[in-house]
């Protein structure tokens, strides 16, 4: 597709693009604004000083207090410090506790901490994506070091009732955090009020760049670092302070706390347009995820008898920017692990598309894209052997493997 | 994102062939849905020349499995049945300029539903289909790997899985496949020793009888019989009488009118390179 045509980026999910105010906030402190926050002159004070409006902005999101941000270079490393901080602190528990549809960068903890020895639970969703209460409740035990859950979903959307989840692994003594990576920015958040006790942030999701994160502990809790340096961020985290970088990330919190209302009201009807737009013109699909439980912006939709990535190359030659949870997307080759958690049918595993709105996109857009997918979907399944004439065709025996084994099949 | 060629984004977005043929004298249907990709071949055909006069496919899949079904579509039209089913995977690719190599399982996609159509339109079973499962999750034989090891030239488990997807699932099957190719990559390895002369004159060893049955069965097993099973057949040795070779020749090879042609150009001379000038090969029928 040719550079001067207008993208449509319904990708929001994936990475956002930077602010322009926000670009503006950090220019100064790659040019004249060079000092190290801990040296001792002005040039150095000025830094530390915007280091430190940086720091109480994004308290201001989270509703925490200032001295409970440390900052990290991106929300996969406030997760593992997380996960480690607990283990380190509490060598005597050996169990941690998460979901079937965490993020990689908590899954990849997974496979590592088995190998060490630590027991892992990993609670499951219903058809829905909502999590399992009562296999969550039972899952925590005394051993247990850490519960780790997402607050809301990358793929679906679909949000976990983590306030109930850190209140009842309080009660147990248990430590609790959450990847809140899909969920800061686009819904309003009280940390004062919960027992969340640790949170990762990632600044890229919300209009600041890529390479800047932050971890959210609260006040009191045991801590140990995951990197090991200097004195900055109060001891938690060694490595000077990447200055401009947060002052990007406190002025995109700013604006996403401006935003907060429209994402909430107007981004979400465009979504749902948007999304009764697309199943309304075009018959078997199905939404993944509790269209009642979900944060505004985010729909996940499946094109049955069709691939995921044969769509979004189709929706790339128009200019629409889109992601989806099938195999041949992610360079691995079974589908996402979030809709197969779900037990999503495995006619629609390989053929979800997710599209994830932003307070940028308008209801041009929306409109421009609920005409883009019919004819691709018609094209696609017209050369599908599981489709004939306008529905599936009946008995094909390719329908289900050979083995009848498999993850997807065999459930 | 993946880094396509122009050649697979143009089949991609103009395939050509999609559909069935008007009379189906061949149906090959590979893959599931549930594997995330799936293809079915139709072929009609000039029995009187033996030429495939038509082939359309219908897909289920990424950009690169329906650019491959396209591909190999209009490389096989026009070709006589034998010569069509000299294309190999590879072939497939090659045609496409080249795949990335996670996605190499798509050309041997397309390649296996032409061995299906051309063993149903010969009314014959595919070679692959008496062969063991390895890979539970996608369903992949022994055979399958083994040929496609051999025919690429694969050399780790993680190529193994890039172009069969064995292995890609639960992993449960890696172990097995290591085990496969370490046996593969050991027999052509020998082969390849046997092909130089030993001796420093020149001349080739002398062989024990048994040193010679074992070369003998060898020499099929890795290489005879996976060059036929190419062409839908297979060979089976049966006894062994001095330096006359008696072996049984199945699938489509059994049935194929350029069955005696095959032995005398294609066995004797093999079995003459690998393991002795003075072997002859007679056929057997059951």
């Amino acid at each position: 597709m040719s550079d001067d045509k207008k993208l449509i980026y319904f990708d929001n999910n994936a990475t956002t693009p930077i602010h322009p105010e926000v670009l503006e906030a950090m220019l100064p402190f790659f040019g004249p604004k060079y000092g190290n926050p801990s040296s001792m002159y002005p040039l150095a004070m000025a830094s530390a000083a915007e280091l430190k409006k940086g720091r109480e902005k994004t308290a201001a999101l989270l509703g925490c207090e200032p001295r409970e941000v440390i900052f990290t270079s991106c929300g996969t490393e406030s997760d593992n410090t997380a996960i480690w901080s607990a283990l380190r602190t509490q060598p005597d528990r050996r169990h941690f506790v998460t979901s079937r549809v965490e993020h990689p960068a908590i899954l990849s903890n997974v496979t590592l901490l088995r190998k060490l020895g630590y027991r892992v639970t990993e609670v499951g969703v219903d058809e829905k994506g909502n999590l399992l209460w009562d296999q969550f409740i039972e899952a925590l035990t005394p051993d247990t070091a850490l519960a780790s859950f997402l607050w809301a979903n990358n793929e679906t959307g679909v949000i976990f009732p983590i306030e109930k989840m850190a209140e009842a692994c309080s009660e147990r003594g248990i430590l609790f955090h959450t990847d809140a990576v899909q969920v800061a920015g686009k819904i309003p958040l009280n940390l004062a009020k919960t027992k969340v006790d640790m949170l990762s942030v990632s600044g890229h999701k919300l209009n600041a760049p890529k390479g800047i994160g932050l971890l959210y502990l609260r006040r009191g809790v045991k801590y140990a670092p995951f990197m090991l340096g200097g004195h900055q961020e109060s001891g938690h985290r060694g490595g000077t302070e990447n200055v401009p970088y947060i002052v990007g990330l406190g002025r995109a919190c700013e604006l996403a706390l401006a935003h907060m209302e429209d994402e909430n009201t107007r981004v979400r009807d465009l979504r749902d347009h948007l999304e009764a737009g697309i199943i309304g013109a075009i018959p078997y699909t199905r939404v993944n995820g509790d269209p009642a439980n979900r944060v505004p912006n985010t729909t996940n939709i499946s094109f049955e008898y069709v691939e995921g990535e044969a769509i979004l190359l189709h929706l790339a030659a128009a200019g629409i920017c889109a992601s989806s949870g099938s195999a041949c997307t992610s360079g691995s080759l079974e589908p996402s692990h979030v809709l197969r958690a779900m037990g999503v049918p495995f006619t629609a595993a390989h053929g979800s598309i997710r599209l994830s709105l932003s307070v940028s996109n308008t209801a041009e857009e929306v409109e421009t894209v609920i005409k883009a997918f019919p004819p691709i979907i018609a094209k696609l399944r017209e050369m599908s052997p599981f489709w004939k004439d306008d529905g599936p065709a009946k008995d094909n025996s390719m329908l289900t493997c050979e083995t009848g084994s498999c993850q997807v099949c065999g459930g | 994102m993946w880094d396509y060629t122009e050649k697979v984004k143009e089949h991609f977005e103009h395939p050509r062939n999609v559909g069935v043929v008007e009379r189906i004298d061949g149906d090959g249907q590979v893959g599931s849905l549930s594997c995330g990709d799936a293809l079915r071949l139709t072929i009609q055909v000039d029995k009187a020349k033996d030429t495939i006069e038509d082939a359309r496919f219908q897909t289920f899949g990424c950009a690169s499995a329906i650019a491959s079904s396209s591909a190999m579509t209009e490389m096989i039209k026009g070709k006589s049945v034998d010569e069509a089913l000299k294309v190999t995977n590879q072939d497939i690719a090659d045609y496409l300029g080249g795949l990335p190599r996670e996605k190499m399982h798509c050309s041997v996609l397309g390649r296996e539903a032409l061995e299906a159509a051309v063993a149903n339109y010969r009314g014959v079973p595919l070679p692959q289909s008496d062969s063991p499962i390895i890979c539970e999750c996608f369903g992949v034989t022994e055979k399958e790997i083994e040929r496609t090891i051999r025919e690429n030239s694969l050399t780790s488990v993680e190529e193994i899985t890039f172009y069969t997807k064995a292995g890609g699932g639960c992993g449960g099957c890696q172990p097995e496949l290591e085990k496969i190719l370490k046996r593969v990559l050991t027999g052509n390895r020998e082969t390849a020793l046997r092909k130089t002369p030993l001796e420093g004159d020149g001349a080739p060893p002398k062989l024990t009888f048994l040193q010679k049955a074992r070369l003998i069965e060898e020499a099929i097993t890795h290489e005879i019989a996976p060059a036929l099973m190419q062409d839908g057949g297979d060979i089976e040795l049966v006894d062994i009488d001095g330096d006359e070779v008696l072996v049984r020749l199945k699938g489509s090879c059994a049935t194929c009118p350029s069955a005696k042609r095959t032995l005398a150009d294609f066995v004797t001379e093999k079995l003459r390179e690998l393991v002795s000038e003075s072997i002859t090969v007679k056929e057997v029928r059951s």
